[in-house]
This record gives C-alpha cells, structure tokens and sequence, in this order.
C-alpha cells in the first residue's frame, strides 16, 4: 500500500476467479416475536471475492444494514449458512467472534464514529490497540497510516476541527491500520458532498486494489455505483438482482428508489 | 485501552465534575458526620483517656458507664489489693459537684478524687502548676477549657477572666483553692473537671454511705489482663474491666441508650444514599452519552471485559479524586474546628469505612453502567 490517494485500477467485475472471502447461502434474520416480528431477512445468497468491491443498495428497511451487520460478525444470524474468511461465526462463539472481528474486519461507519477526545492518531491506533499492540508502536503506525490519506500533518489534532472528508479518510485510516481482510463501510458518502464523496471512494477502491482486501459497501449513494465491482439490490430481505457496477447504469435497478 | 477510557472521562467536563461532586459529597458527610460521632463518643470516655496509670477499673458490677457512679464500700479497695497480681490498687472518686460562681450562678462540675499519698490518676498534661501541689490546704486543680469558659470571672466590662492559679472558689459551700490548670481532653457533658485529693472530694460533695466510686489498679509486669480481671472479679465479687473494655463498654451504653447513632447514622445514610443516586446517575447518564463510542470499540473487536476494565478504571478515578476530595475537606473541616467545643475525631477506621462506602458507591455506578456495555449490540453502530 504505497498510497492511498490513487485512482482505481481494478476493472469492476473481474474478480470472478478470486477466491471466495465471504459466503452466504439462505441468511435468515427475524426481529422480536410473534405478531410483531419483522423478517429483516429471507434467504438472502451471497458471495464476496477477495479484493472485490461489493455493494449492497436498496430502499431503506430493505435488510441491508442486517446483512452487512451479520457479514461483519457483529449480529447472529437465525438460519442460512456464512463463513467470512472461511469462518463460521456460529461455530466461533462470541469470544472468537469478537478476536476475528478485531483482527480481521475493518469498519468504517456513516458516521465516522470518531472519539472525540482522541487525536487523530490516537483514534486511528485504537484496533492496534485492541489488538494489545504497544501504545507507541501503534501510534507509530497511525502516524504512517495518516500520512498515506494526506493527514501526516494532523496527527494530533482532534476529529471536531477536520471536514466531514477528513473526518472519513480518518475513520478509513483507523479500518484499515490493523491489515483487516474485509472491510465493512456502512453509508461512507452520504454524510459528504459530491466531490468529497468521490474522492472517499477512489481512496477505498485503491485500498481494495493494493491489498486483497475484500469491500462490503452499504450505500444509498447512486453516484458512487460506478466505484463497484458489483452491486447486490436489496428488497424485503431478499436479494433481488446482481450487476456489475459499470453494467449498473444499464440494468433495472432505478437508484431513484433507494433514495 | 486506559488512556482512551480517562480521556473519555476528562472530556465531558460538566458530567466528570458532577460525578465526582458525587462522590465528594458523600466522602465528606460520611467522614465528616462519622468523625463527629467519633469524637462525641471518645468524649464519652475522657477520664479514662487521660488517666494514663492504672490498667484496670474495679468497680460495682451494675455499672454501666464510666458516669453511672455506684459506690462502693472503703473495704472494696483492700480486697482488690489483696488479690494476687495486683502491684498497687488506689481509691478514686468521681463524681459531681456545684461551684459558685462570682455572680451567684452555680456551674455543675465533674470532680475526681485522686489517692492522697499518690496521687495516682492525676491530669494529664499540667499548663500550671505541679500535680502535687494539690497536698497543699483547700488545693484542686482545674481544666483549662472550664477555668476560660464556664468557670471564668467576669472582669471590667463583662469581659471574662480565666480562672487562674491562686484564685479561691467555692464548692459546695467550702473553700476551694486552685493550684494549677490541667489541659484535658473535653468531656461528653462539657463540664469544668476539678481534680483534687480523693479525702477531700468527699468533704466537697454531699455525704452519702458510701463514697468510694471506683478502684484502680495497676497489674504486676508480664500478667494478662484478662486473667487478672477475672481473678479480680472471683475473688471480690466486683467488676473489673481493662481500660479498653471500660471505653467500648462506655461507648456501647450511648450507643444504645441515646439517640446519637441513629441521629448520626440517618446523616450518614442520607449522605452515602444521595452520593450513590448523584453519582450513579451521573456515571450512568455519562456511559450512555458514549455508548456510541462504547458500540464503536466492541464493534472494532474490544471484549467486553475490557470495556469493563475501561468503566472500572474510569469508576476508579471518580473513586478517588472524590474520596481524597471529601476526606480533605472534612480534615479542614475538623483542622477548623480544632479549638471550637466541636467534638471531632478522624481515625484511620473511620477513613477505611469512609473509603469503602465510596467503593461501594462507585462499584454501584459502574455495575449499571458496565451492565449497560455489556448487554449492548455492537450491531448498534450500524444504526446511525
């Protein structure tokens, strides 16, 4: 990972013959019980590549959030089968969840979800921290990770004084510090502008391309389709169609109505 | 993972403040108030505290404080002496007498008869004069809080004048002379102590059968105290008590018999009760403000012992910035208090119950909070 401000260069789509880093075969996820339970997900069948860029979009309460929820080991699913990295979460139970979710998985939330009162690189330290890296060490290594998204010179700064851009290439630092195998982002533009929002995601494609390193991106953000290897549409816990993210602005999928 | 859970903890300066005021108010009214009944209850046993000889008191066996006077007949003092174990036993007599002030007022006073050849159970500490001037005719010695307060004279303009070394006054209608000033430790009533011969505090008290009010007695090297007591009591068919069981024997019939403790103890309760709700709410309130963040953590991978770890080190902190807070401006509060007739005692005890009502206070807060972690869905960051 030289840098992390370059444009993409993987060829949406091609990552057909990658290994599988994420499988889930008839996901079952219900809310509370009896008359009042919400089936969030009905059978849903999925699969990531490694170093693919997966997005998952559709209306709100579609079942998206759940879906990305229990890929990234942080909700049980009910039914269905899910192995992300070859991993079984069931199988794992919640300690050996909770050790893969700090080695493995990388989040970056809509957000940011930055503690305030850290420096930035303090925040971006805190999953070498969690990992019981030294401090220093992992200090260290925030710093080289800030400098890489252009923020070398705001090390000890805190979150409140950045731009909501800064706030995020910050939050994607901190997902990405610790060399996780799948990265999880939930709405990473909607709390930025256009221009903002382009550049946040040319910087995750480019991690995605230099690092085998497997995207799960939950978006309402039509604009932001073309960074996508696929993209998975979402409907009432189902997942209704697959394209490809150049092949998107083609298919039936109107990005009017995720909105 | 400490530097992120203290620096949560300084960031929300208006919630770390009020839980630590928390914390603080219920340090102070429990170390404050406790040290008041403290030092209230060790006024109860002021003439054991500063008669420093005898090891142990003989004495009625219905007595039940060292007020609760019962005397006993003269030939009790020879039958303890004649018990084996006993290097030397000696007459004492405690009890009350009126002084007549300049003004024709009356002033009640506690008077201790000393033995007259030794004058063993003499002050403490003597600001004027010599124990042993009290062999001269009339002589008593008198407390130096009594003779600036209660038993001072009225000087020109009303001004008070300590009663002072040569000066005469009157009790119980007979010529009592003072000899020198004792410092003392304050007693429970707050009345002057007037120390004098043990033959003539029964010529200054009005005459009963008997007069004999307690024996004290001093053991041979090496006996245990316990063994002479009980050979005391066989033998005599009196009570005999250490120093130290005669104090707590004091202490418990005030405890019992009076309203203090549970005038006290509702202080404290009341202190230890809103401590618990200001600080547990606060702390609670302060961990859901961050549960975000606490979301965030457990999402990236944080255990949840270790987000316990983080709320008990934050818990702690609370902990004792609160209680050295409390425990401080109590001291001051006593330090302030040092010359007053306030009663104010700070043992080590009193800080380690103090110390451990914190504790609990802050254990308290942090279980409603830790519960609050641990029961939380990581899946929580995914919800906006």
């Amino acid at each position: 990972m030289d840098t992390l401000t370059a444009t993409p260069t993987i060829e949406p789509g091609a990552k057909a013959d990658r290994p599988v880093a994420v499988y889930c075969k008839g996901i079952t996820k219900t809310y509370g019980s009896g008359q009042s339970a919400v089936r969030a997900l009905r059978g849903v069948d999925v699969d990531v590549r490694t170093g693919e860029l997966m997005m998952l979009v559709g209306p709100s309460g579609c079942g998206k959030t759940t879906l990305i929820s229990i890929i990234a080991g942080v909700l049980d699913r009910d039914e269905g089968e899910c192995t992300v990295l070859g991993k079984d979460f069931k199988v794992l139970g919640p300690s050996g969840t909770t050790q893969f979710r700090a080695t493995n998985v990388g989040f970056v939330f809509q957000a940011f979800n930055l503690i305030p009162t850290l420096t930035l690189a303090e925040n971006v330290a805190v999953p070498l921290l969690i990992n019981r890296v030294r401090r220093a060490d992992a200090i260290e290594q925030a710093c080289e990770m800030l400098k890489k998204v252009g923020l070398g010179d705001r090390t000890k700064d805190i979150p409140t004084r950045l731009s909501g851009g800064q706030q995020q290439r910050v939050a994607i630092s901190r997902a990405l510090v610790h060399k996780p195998k799948l990265l999880v982002c939930d709405e990473p533009t909607s709390a930025l502008d256009h221009v903002t929002g382009q550049k946040v995601m040319e910087l995750l494609r480019s991690v995605a391309a230099g690092n085998d390193l497997s995207l799960v991106v939950v978006t309402h953000d039509a604009r932001i389709f073309e960074f996508a290897d696929r993209i998975a549409e979402m409907d009432d816990g189902r997942i209704v169609s697959m394209t490809t993210g150049k092949g998107h602005q083609h298919s039936s999928f109107d990005a009017s109505h995720a909105k | 993972m400490i530097g992120i859970a203290l620096k949560m903890l300084f960031r929300d300066k208006a919630k770390y403040f009020g839980i630590i005021m928390g914390v603080t108010l219920a340090s102070l009214v429990i170390t404050q108030q406790g040290a008041i009944f403290t030092g209230l209850m060790s006024r109860t046993f002021a003439v054991l505290t500063d008669m420093g000889g005898p090891d142990i008191w003989v004495m009625d066996p219905k007595v039940q404080f060292i007020d609760d006077v019962k005397p006993l007949q003269d030939t009790a003092l020879y039958r303890a002496r004649s018990v084996e174990g006993v290097a030397w036993a000696s007459p004492l007599y405690k009890g009350m007498t009126r002084a007549r002030m300049d003004d024709g007022q009356f002033q009640n006073c506690n008077i201790i008869g000393l033995e007259d050849s030794t004058l063993t159970g003499g002050p403490p500490r003597m600001v004027k004069g010599k124990v042993e001037d009290l062999r001269r005719a009339d002589a008593v010695i008198v407390d130096r809080v009594g003779a600036e307060t209660r038993l001072a004279r009225k000087g020109p303009g009303g001004k008070p004048v300590p009663l002072d070394v040569g000066d005469v006054m009157e009790l119980n209608d007979h010529r009592a002379v003072v000899v020198g000033i004792s410092d003392n430790t304050r007693s429970f009533q707050s009345n002057p102590t007037i120390y004098t011969t043990y033959s003539r505090a029964t010529t200054f008290v009005p005459r009963e059968r008997k007069l004999l009010s307690f024996v004290v007695v001093k053991a041979v090297p090496g006996l245990d105290l316990h063994v002479l007591c009980d050979r005391l009591e066989r033998e005599t068919g009196m009570a005999a008590y250490t120093k130290e069981e005669f104090k707590w024997k004091t202490v418990m019939y005030f405890v019992q018999n009076t309203g203090i403790p549970i005038n006290f103890g509702i202080a404290v309760g009341l202190g230890f009760i809103i401590g618990t709700v200001i600080t547990g709410f606060m702390f609670y309130s302060f961990t859901v403000d961050n549960l975000r963040y606490f979301g965030t953590l457990k999402a990236m991978g944080a255990s949840n012992n270790r987000l316990m770890g983080m709320i008990v080190v934050q818990s702690m902190v609370v902990a004792t910035l609160g209680f050295g807070l409390g425990v401080g401006l109590a001291a001051a509060f006593g330090a302030s208090a040092k010359n007053s007739p306030l009663a104010f005692r700070l043992p080590w005890q009193l800080l380690f119950i103090s110390g451990s009502a914190v504790a609990i206070i802050c254990t308290l807060s942090a279980m409603l909070s830790m519960r609050k972690v641990v029961t939380l869905e990581p899946a929580i960051v995914f919800k906006g």
